[in-house]
């Protein structure tokens, strides 16, 4: 008995209409919106992280997780939501950057 | 010829030393090695077991990093004694660490300690996978404006380019619910699923995601990936599993960023 190894369609046609129609997808649907999605998205925030909390997941024997030592430290990033790391808050009136900082900096 | 040969004695002098030095490492039943030796020629018994321990931590450590939610679940004492026995066992080959533990999940299904919980090795295999999908080329994923081009009479015949990263992790056990609650940063309350998860596994930008499959779809997407087409893979999906739904399992691998390109019958 041979195996059945095709499919409808008309079926077929169905579904994937049925899957770009609902509302469920939340991918970009052209280039446009990716970069929008990019741009919008997480940014480099310098200077908020907790020391030994710095963003990098790349795992062992590289040089960047979670190596500050110092807390907000100003050389060290997070991922934060696109256009809030210049207005968070910090202790002593510290305030995120998106370009390096020099300031607490480990001795 | 006679260079030759002096070329390979040189070859021998050279890797001589780490091949005398390096197997008495990881395994704690061997002798220190006769070529070291401490001042005066005494033994170096206590000098050589320096670097047994800084090996031996190092790729603990480095499998620690790995498998920060398998060894949430087991505790800290477990997880690193599990690791020692897979370290002696199985040594990197790879100078790349963050490679390392490819086999650690198989290991962790082996091991006796861990029978009691038959869904920690799936964990493990995600949490793997989340590490190869961080490390993957970068690509761009399949837009859903370019499968809606596609005449609907070509669609059975449409094969896709899988996206570098994405990974697919079959679980007969809640393998996602365990994973996520374990890598969040808040306490881990009760799982009460006891409902087989698959894990998909995506990193369309700069993010890795992980998401449940629907069922049958951990039987689709992994024949599309292999470069099947469409008609084929939805219809060994429909055989093997009857809930399989169709136009769920396209959605969520257009969400998900599973796929790059349209390789050809588009």
């Amino acid at each position: 008995m041979s195996t059945k190894s095709t499919i409808n369609a008309a079926f077929l046609a169905g579904a994937v209409a049925a899957a770009l129609s609902s509302f469920a997808i939340a991918a970009p649907l052209t280039e446009e919106q990716v970069k929008a999605a990019m741009d919008a998205g997480k940014e480099k925030c310098f200077g908020v992280a907790l020391k030994g909390q710095n963003d990098c997941a790349a795992g062992p024997g590289t040089t960047c997780q979670a190596t500050s030592t110092v807390d907000y430290q100003g050389n060290s990033w997070k991922f934060v939501d696109g256009g809030t790391c210049a207005t968070m808050e910090l202790p002593d009136g510290r305030k995120g950057s998106p370009e390096v900082l020099s300031r607490d900096l480990p001795s | 010829m006679h260079a030759l040969e002096e070329c390979h004695a040189g070859a021998a002098k050279e890797f001589g030393y780490p091949a005398g030095f390096v197997p008495g490492l990881l395994d704690p039943d061997r002798a220190t090695p006769a070529l070291v030796a401490g001042p005066n020629g005494k033994t170096a018994d206590k000098r050589y077991n320096v670097y047994r321990n800084n090996v031996t931590v190092s790729l603990i450590d480095a499998l620690a990093t790995v498998f920060p939610a398998t060894m949430r679940i087991t505790g800290e004492a477990f997880f690193r004694a599990m690791a020692r026995f897979h370290v002696r066992e199985t040594p990197p080959t790879s100078p790349l660490l963050f490679e390392y533990g490819r086999d650690f999940p198989d290991f962790i299904e082996r091991y006796d300690y861990a029978q009691s919980m038959p869904w920690l090795a799936d964990v493990a295999r995600i949490e793997r996978a989340w590490l190869d999908a961080y490390h993957a080329a970068d690509a761009a994923t399949l837009l859903p404006d370019v499968l809606a081009s596609i005449p609907p009479e070509r669609l059975c015949d449409v094969v896709f380019e899988a996206h570098p990263a994405s990974r697919i992790v079959c679980s007969a056990y809640p393998a996602v619910t365990i994973f996520s609650a374990n890598r969040a940063s808040g306490p881990v309350g009760r799982i009460d699923t006891t409902a087989a998860e698959s894990a998909l596994v995506t990193r369309p930008m700069l993010e890795v995601e992980v998401r449940r499959l629907s069922p049958g779809a951990d039987i689709f997407l992994p024949h599309l990936m292999a470069v099947e087409p469409l008609g084929k893979a939805a219809a060994t999906a429909s055989e093997h599993c009857p809930q399989f739904d169709l136009a769920t399992a396209i959605g969520t691998m257009l969400e998900a960023g599973a796929l790059t390109a349209i390789r050809h019958g588009g």
